[in-house]
């Protein structure tokens, strides 16, 4: 379908702010009045605070008052505490204390003396499953989520028999009783029909989100409201979960997120620490400052989960996925974590289409950084463990890497996971195709294995999945007598600029010039509905919707409008050039101007005065704001959508690899997406780009390690953590798009932002191991040292599953 | 700072006050090119002097001399300083151990200046100083004294016109999140004003001390390349 804005790049309304410096982060905001606060971190992984003498701190010239876990809301375990006296990771915050400059906040904590008893810890998830284990929790170690339910958390003690380490073979993941399993289709005889079985064990780290953004916060009270400043990637969908943790109705809060300086799934909804300041203003009645260091944001700004794991794959002589067995251990870090086992399982389900399936799974705390999702949360570290494990068996089968990829690849009659969910499209093989000849696999792959000196070509491809959409929100419009289309947008300000090009449908339904279109956002005083957060590649498609049901709501009353005032009916009229005309004579018309102001005379829905009764509370609050200001278009997104909506990314690697150093250079990367209909190309780009750039970090440079005598984290700078500069990544990329609209969706819209990171993550490793003539290391990040002992043969550092320590 | 002061030296010179007019000339001299340990040796030596700001943050502080931390140092340091920054003198009150970031952010509010680690890693406080690139997060704000400092706020023409920069960064989609942003600009500014005509690759390395979480790398390139190309 041809559209007049979508699929066209444009200038994203708040992108000036970024170039000049205007843009406003959370600790950008002044308030006059305004204090500092610090805070006071476990120096110890798992600990029990027995006494706080903080009377010499507060005797201090300058400091203001002291926030202890008594002044909070409690949380029950294993869910993050705002503040705490039984620290589970070193640096979960205990106190903070207030003072007119921070340089006095932070020389008041140093003179505070706490008595901590040392309680049980552990950075292995292995460790603690083993009988008589540390718990990372005095409740237990293993979290049962209840993700997306109505129910909190539970923790509870699990620990495998000896018989079940001791039955294992050397070097394989011992595979005791699971806490969650699901099966589908008949595992025995797709392995007994197998041609290849491929058994392995594996690892994947851990690692940091390294938000360049620390989760600074800003609060204070005026009026009987709370106001808060924080770095998130929601804005209307923080409300709820902002209430919770304040402990106020979501009408008393006033939540500023204008901008977000990186989140990628760490700040998907308000999190502990963004209330701290809240808290503390609201005991010492004055504006507090809490900064956030670095360091703090590698103890307390979450990270991804690492797994240990153990598969089974059957592939058939053509190399076609029979039955997949998968055994998975989840470090769920410190506190209540994410489902990526989930992601994991379901996306090896749906990317393979194995005939049968089996998952076991357990999660299991570590007094790490609480987890939280992280780009492709569960779907990217299935692509870093079953790419390389595709690559193996195409060898094995002689078969093209390539084709092995095509002959699993779901269509659009996929069903994913043990409830066989349907899919509302999906097109990885078009993907495929179409990166093949743009990247000229055939060609290309003649290079591999290609030496000069001790260097070696390799070219590699992976694929890489995501669910990428959501739906049931609300969308809200309003044309004022101004002739303006005003687009209050609930969605947050992640940098993919999706809040302003999902914005644009409801200009391409009101065939509006974007020129006359205003979007407001960023500020929950801006009369905003309810939409989810900036997460789980869903803007695309959801918002999408939102904004296509509140602009046909708005059209439908332009036209009811028009035939009010001109005669006939409405369906005697379309629009046009912002204006609703007859359609069999246009010279009758009217401008969307008029109509605005009709709209206010006429009152009740036209105006907004009367709405849906099925839109949210949140949303009605917004409506309430902007009623009687002009003709609103106001609607929940009620359209069609059954099964889940995927997105994929294909990646097509070509390094160079120095056998002798362990170092590559990648040449070339191209990255192919199925996201449905591209509604906004450069902003694709720079998604497909940067999502390689954070996958190669994944690849091969970063990982959480704690020393396992004391607890301590080894990696609290970016220097240690190493995500990737300028100089680890190619100078240029490449990129295309499928561009098959998804039928479910009014535009054809889907999301991508995940399935990008994987492609690039999962390429890379298998792009090492190719050049390494087939040596699959089973475990990521792939560092230099690994690569060298593995091109030597030499024993490698580490032991079978070892985590964290290395 | 002299190249030959040992540490002791300098210690010994901040606390004297007869000494003082001569060490803030030093650092007003100060090259434009300060090594970290440098910049180390000046924190230690500036946290022999007791004193307290407004806005002095923790990482800034000697936290053995807090005993009497409200109580200004007087006499002893030159607080009120004029910089320049964006072409325009500024006077200021500034704590010896003060950070030029901070002295931006929260004395000035310039708060384009982003602190994404405080600790020299990350590039987002990225300014220029005579020209050069700075990491503002690392250096002292005394040194910066009789220098021309220069921050994403400098870049605008009188009438808020864009820089060719900044509009080649929007017209490349070179942001994503944009916290790292006015950094990437910064150090663009400084190559493009000591080399008009990079190639890619030398716009890669002048600006590797940049780094972006979201990957931006190959578009934040894109718009140095079109900058040069209408500079």
């Amino acid at each position: 379908m041809a559209y007049t804005l979508l699929g066209k790049d444009f200038t994203p309304p708040d992108i000036r702010a970024k170039v000049t410096g205007e843009a406003k982060y959370a600790e950008d905001f002044r308030v006059d009045g305004m204090v500092f606060a610090r805070l006071l971190t476990s120096p110890m992984p798992h600990a029990r605070v027995r006494s706080i003498d903080a009377s010499e701190a507060l005797a201090m010239h300058g400091v203001i008052g002291i926030l202890t876990a008594d002044d909070v809301p409690a949380k029950a375990s294993p869910q993050q505490t705002i503040l705490t006296n039984e620290p589970v990771f070193v640096g979960d915050p205990i106190l903070a204390v207030a003072a007119e400059s921070e340089t006095i906040a932070q020389d008041a904590i140093d003179k505070i003396k706490i008595d901590f008893e040392l309680l049980p810890f552990c950075v292995d998830p292995l460790e603690s499953l083993y009988p008589g284990g540390p718990n990372a929790r005095t409740e237990g170690n293993s979290v049962t989520l209840n993700f997306g339910q109505p129910i909190p958390p539970e923790v509870n003690e699990k620990k495998w028999t000896a018989r079940d380490f001791a039955a294992v073979e050397e070097g394989h993941l011992p595979t005791g009783e699971p806490t969650v399993q699901w099966e589908y289709g008949d595992l025995d005889t797709g392995f007994e029909d197998a041609a290849l079985v491929l058994e392995e064990s594996f690892v994947v780290a851990s690692n940091s989100h390294h938000s360049m953004e620390p989760r600074s916060a800003l609060s204070y009270w005026e009026n009987g409201k709370c106001h808060v400043f924080g770095s998130l990637q929601s804005q209307s969908f923080a409300m709820n979960t902002l209430s919770g943790l304040i402990g106020i109705p979501p009408e008393d809060i006033v939540f500023v997120a204008e901008f977000c300086g990186g989140g990628f799934g760490s700040k998907g909804n308000p999190y502990p620490s963004m209330v701290i300041p809240a808290h503390f203003s609201k005991k010492i009645n004055r504006p507090v400052m809490l900064r956030i260091s670095r360091a703090e944001e590698y103890y307390l700004g979450h990270a991804r989960s690492g797994f240990q794991g153990r598969t089974k794959i059957g592939f058939r002589e053509d190399g076609k996925v029979t039955s997949i067995d998968l055994y998975l251990v989840q470090e769920n870090g410190s506190a209540t974590g994410f489902p990526d086992i989930n992601g994991f399982s379901e996306g090896a389900s749906l990317v393979y289409t194995p005939e049968a399936m089996r998952l076991r799974g357990i999660f299991v705390s570590t007094n790490t950084p609480p987890r939280l999702a992280q780009r492709g949360p569960g779907q990217n570290q299935m692509a870093v463990t079953f790419e390389p494990l595709m690559d193996r068996a195409a060898k094995e089968l002689s078969i093209d890497r390539l084709a092995i990829r095509q002959i699993n690849a779901p269509t659009g009659d996929a069903l994913v996971g043990a409830g066989r969910e349907p899919v509302t499209s999906a097109h990885p093989r078009e993907a495929l195709a179409k990166g093949a000849e743009q990247f000229n696999w055939v060609e290309r792959v003649k290079n591999d294995g290609q030496r000069n000196g001790s260097k070696v070509r390799s070219v590699a491809v992976a694929t890489a999945f995501h669910p990428a959409g959501f739906n049931g929100f609300d969308g809200l419009v309003v044309i004022t007598p101004d002739g303006k289309l005003n687009v209050h947008t609930g969605v947050g300000n992640l940098g993919t600029y999706s809040y302003a090009s999902t914005s644009r449908v409801a200009a391409e339904v009101l065939k509006y010039d974007w020129e006359n279109c205003v979007i407001h956002r960023g500020d929950s005083r801006k009369h905003l509905p309810f939409n989810i957060g900036q997460f789980g590649s869903n803007t695309s498609f959801t918002m999408t919707r939102t904004n296509f049901v509140a602009a046909t709501d708005a059209m439908d009353k332009i036209k009811e409008i028009a035939a009010m005032d001109m005669g006939g009916d409405p369906e005697d009229y379309d629009i046009g050039e912002e204006k609703v005309f007859s359609i069999s004579d246009p010279t009758q018309s009217m401008t969307y101007a008029e109509v605005a102001q009709r709209a206010i005379e006429l009152g009740g829905k036209y105006s907004g005065i009367e709405g849906p009764e099925d839109i949210n509370p949140i949303t009605k609050g917004g409506l309430a704001g902007i009623a009687g200001t002009g003709l609103v278009g106001v609607a929940k997104d009620k359209l069609e959508k059954h099964g889940l909506v995927p997105a994929f990314c294909a990646g097509f690697i070509d390094i160079e690899l120095d056998t002798e150093t362990g170092k590559y250079e990648i040449l070339d990367y191209l990255g192919v997406v199925d996201c449905g209909t591209v509604l906004h190309p450069q902003s694709l780009a720079t998604q497909i780009k940067g999502g390689a750039v954070m996958g190669f970090g994944m690849a091969a440079t970063e990982k959480l390690v704690y020393d396992p005598q004391s607890g301590l984290p080894a990696n609290v700078g970016l220097y240690q953590a190493k995500p990737p500069s300028y100089l680890d990544v190619p100078s240029t990329m490449g990129w295309a798009a499928v561009d098959e609209p998804d039928p479910q969706n009014p535009v054809g819209a889907k999301g991508v932002g995940e399935p990008v990171m994987g492609g690039g993550a999962a390429s890379l490793i298998c792009a090492i191991s190719n050049a390494l003539d087939g040596h699959y290391f089973m475990r990521n990040p792939i560092t230099p040292d690994m690569i060298v002992n593995a091109a030597a043969g030499r024993p490698q550092s580490y032991k079978p599953l070892q985590v964290n320590n290395q | 700072m002299n190249e030959g002061n040992s540490m002791t030296d300098l210690t010994t010179m901040m606390v004297s006050e007869a000494m003082v007019s001569k060490q803030t000339s030093v650092c007003g001299l100060a090259p434009p090119n300060m090594s970290r340990r440098e910049f180390i040796k000046g924190v230690i030596a500036s946290g022999a002097v007791a004193s307290a700001g407004v806005f002095m943050l923790a990482g800034c502080s000697d936290n053995s001399s807090s005993g009497n931390v409200a109580v200004p140092a007087t006499g002893n340091f030159e607080r009120m300083i004029t910089l320049n920054i964006n072409g325009r003198d500024r006077v200021v009150d500034v704590l010896p151990n003060e950070t030029l970031a901070m002295t931006l952010r929260y004395k000035l509010g310039l708060t384009g200046t982003k602190l994404g680690c405080d600790r020299g890693e990350c590039g987002a406080c990225t300014i220029n100083i005579n020209d050069v690139q700075q990491y503002s997060c690392s250096t002292l704000t005394h040194t910066a004294r009789g220098r021309a400092i220069t921050t994403v706020e400098g870049l605008q023409g009188v009438n808020g016109e864009l820089h060719t920069i900044q509009q080649a960064f929007i017209d490349e989609l070179g942001p994503q999140c944009g916290f790292c942003t006015p950094g990437q600009i910064m150090s663009t500014v400084s190559l493009l004003k000591s080399n008009p005509d990079p190639t890619r690759e030398e716009a890669r390395m002048a600006l590797s001390g940049n780094l972006c979480r979201c990957g931006a790398y190959d578009h934040y390139l894109n718009s140095v390349m079109r900058a040069a190309g209408e500079v």
